[in-house]
């Protein structure tokens, strides 16, 4: 953002204060989750940078913290990964599904009551994890499915659902209705329409909405700390304890590990984002 | 001529009126039947459990079902002297299957509740009433104990009489009801519901200002940047957002421990010296800059998309008529965001008064939130009426802002990034 050359001096100062100002925020915003990752290959046991470290020294730096998450004794993170992805995989399944089923009846304009579904689909959003971690303990509890894998997919598929409705909704709003009519007109059903004609057009929101369930499963926490028995830690709640009791720089192996997740993650949705608005004839 | 126009009939011999209405009726039920299956879910699992919370923050069966007989005999009893006969009889067999059924204890404690000093009359009463003969027990039981002469204690079983109770609700707020059934403030070094609540609400005003505040200049650069460079920026932002809040908040631990990289720059400046290094975790301090961290992105995001719509001709227009661009900012780009401030702030407003997490780990005693205790009584002292009480407490309040919000600005569109 180059400035003119006619700037007075004061508004030039006054815009390199604002970028200086930009830089200090997006540091802010970056920086911490790079302090991790050299961490992570700490040799020492401690939290800190070593002199070693500083020096660049090969020495002060090893892999044992990842070897220690992956071959470590009674390490409980093999189990909890595995936990992680079946439960985020079968609650991002759930939420697509009826996810996307209700954002198709919701955009449709026949749609009776609309405000009032919209607001009761997307009320998960709203309402404090805590409150929803209470009442959904209290549900899985008396219908026996506290400290279940069951349980706690159903509560992330509760929690999931609304980014699948809002991002699915927001892909339809740019919908043309007429390509389905005109498939209706030349004979295709109702069914042959959805999977041919309107699935691939509102694919990238799908999934990009299933991307939003899947995190927002992997990295739960609140609700499953009240659902989980033992048998069903997943990673956060492992990082929660963690946390609690010691900082070890294993945790940090993980927590860079899920960095790594992060980052693929983004990547893709940015991908699908691009996709879509290509798809959907939206050019900048 | 209008009478023709009336009959205008569809191919299948049924006016036309008639038959777009039925079509009409048809796509209704249609589009109904493909939100039932998620609404459904979500009433049974999610918002009937909400509601069920009340019931169980106001209940207060447990001593009513105790004391059915004893309950029965009060209601004639108007609590100025001490109950008669009946009352006596019914408290003695009631309490008689309690302690036979060895469930005498839960009531001890309850009415120890009510008032202090119950615990070791009732203990008393149970030790001698195998002893006692028919009839006459008025003059028994008051025989065991001289506190049984003492009409409070009689007019305490009777306060605990309701099946509900908003009891749980006053102890929110650090009151209760006392003997005389006056609803009155707890002792002054008590009061600490109070503080949480003031407290929650001070770290979400100042958050969401500090949010504010670091949010805006880098989405107006972000909005005003060429795409290229702006892409680039943009994962500074969207990076954090996707990254795991356990992952964040763990990196906050390690900066700002009293060895931490803060802490080591704050030596290196010379702000601080080596060997009185400040405490930045836990306390309110950690939980403030964590949380602002955390919670930035979903700042940015909504003053972003709101931005990106505002053409740069209209700020070019302003100047051109002879505005600095100080006045073109504040009358012109400023009151366009609007619409983005609203939705981001009461987003983090939002999310910040129910946290959790980043206060429970960075916030050691003095910066955890209203959460922090709904989530101790949950899991430590299984007071689970109180739980619940507390927890609807948070959400009407969350209720009302998003109504005030609603008023104000208008909830039509939550966007994702």
């Amino acid at each position: 953002m180059a400035l003119p050359k006619y700037t007075e001096p004061h508004y030039r100062i006054w815009h390199y204060f604002y970028l200086f100002i930009c830089g200090c925020v997006f540091f802010f915003l970056i920086a911490p989750l790079f302090v991790i990752f050299p961490l992570s290959f700490n040799a020492e046991e401690f939290l800190v940078f070593t002199d070693g470290m500083m020096r660049l020294d090969p020495d002060a730096f090893s892999t044992r913290w990842y070897k220690d998450m992956i071959y470590g004794t009674k390490n409980p993170w093999g189990l909890a990964a595995k936990n992680s992805f079946i439960i985020a995989i079968f609650a991002t399944i759930g939420s697509i599904i009826l996810g996307t089923l209700a954002a198709l009846g919701l955009s449709s304009r026949h749609m009776p009551y609309k405000v009032l579904i919209m607001a009761t689909l997307i009320s998960p959003m709203i309402v404090p994890l805590i409150i929803s971690g209470v009442a959904i303990f209290f549900f899985m509890a008396k219908v026996g499915l506290a400290a279940t894998h069951l349980g706690i997919i159903l509560a992330h598929i509760i929690l999931g659902t609304p980014f699948v409705v809002i991002t699915v909704t927001a892909t339809l709003s740019g919908f043309d209705h007429s390509i389905t009519r005109a498939a209706s007109s030349l004979g295709s059903n109702p069914f042959n329409t959805f999977m041919k004609i309107t699935l691939p057009l509102i694919l990238p929101g799908v999934i990009s909405g299933g991307l939003f369930a899947f995190v927002t499963s992997f990295d739960e926490v609140v609700v499953v700390l009240f659902l989980a028995g033992l048998d069903n830690t997943t990673i956060p709640v492992q990082m929660w304890t963690g946390l609690r009791e010691q900082l070890s720089p294993t945790i940090l192996a993980v927590a860079t590990c899920l960095i790594v997740l992060s980052i693929l993650i983004l990547v893709t949705a940015e991908l699908l984002r691009r996709r879509s608005e290509r798809l959907r004839g939206i050019n900048r | 001529m209008s009478s023709e126009t009336q009959k205008i009939l569809s191919t299948d011999g049924i006016p036309l009126e008639e038959s777009l209405k039925q079509a009409e009726k048809k796509n209704k039920i249609k589009a109904f039947l493909l939100v039932t299956p998620l609404l459904l879910f979500l009433i049974i699992t999610y918002i009937i459990p909400i509601a069920d919370m009340f019931s169980r923050s106001i209940d207060d069966k447990m001593v009513t079902n105790m004391l059915p007989k004893t309950y029965k005999a009060m209601e004639q009893w108007d609590g100025k002297e001490l109950p008669p006969e009946e009352v006596f009889e019914a408290f003695y067999l009631d309490y008689k299957i309690l302690v036979e059924n060895k469930t005498a204890g839960r009531l001890q404690t309850q009415l120890n509740y009510e008032k202090n000093g119950f615990k070791s009359v009732l203990k008393k009463l149970a030790r001698k009433q195998k002893k006692f003969e028919e009839g006459n027990y008025k003059e028994q039981i008051m025989k065991v104990h001289k506190r049984w002469r003492n009409v409070d204690y009689w007019r305490a079983i009777k306060r605990r009489a309701p099946a509900y109770t908003y009891s749980k609700y006053l102890k929110g707020v650090d009151m209760y009801s006392n003997e005389e059934g006056k609803i009155v403030q707890v002792s002054e070094d008590r009061r600490i519901h109070r503080i949480l609540w003031s407290r929650t609400l001070e770290v979400a005003f100042f958050v969401t200002l500090f949010c504010f505040l670091m949010a805006y200049p880098i989405a107006h650069l972000l909005a005003t940047l060429p795409m290229k460079y702006s892409n680039l920026l943009m994962i500074c932002v969207l990076l954090p957002f996707w990254t795991s809040l356990l992952v964040r908040t763990a990196s906050w631990m390690i900066l700002l421990q009293q060895q931490g990289l803060v802490n080591d720059f704050f030596v290196w400046i010379g702000l601080v010296g080596d060997d009185n290094r400040p405490e930045m975790m836990y306390n309110k301090t950690g939980t403030y800059v964590a949380m602002t961290q955390i919670l930035l992105p979903f700042m940015v995001l909504p003053l972003y998309s709101v931005m990106k719509t505002i053409s740069p001709s209209l700020m070019r227009a302003g100047k051109s008529l002879g505005a600095t661009p100080g006045v073109a900012f504040f009358k012109i780009y400023f009151p366009l965001t609007i619409p983005g401030i609203g939705a981001g702030c009461l987003l983090v407003f939002i999310l910040a008064i129910g946290y959790y997490i980043t206060p429970a780990l960075v916030g050691g005693a003095s910066g955890t939130l209203i959460s922090n205790q709904i989530a101790y009584h949950m899991k430590s002292t299984l007071d689970w009426s109180f739980a619940s009480a507390m927890g609807l407490m948070l959400l009407t309040g969350v209720l009302v802002i998003y109504w005030i919000y609603n008023k104000l600005v208008g909830v039509d569109n939550i966007k994702l990034g």
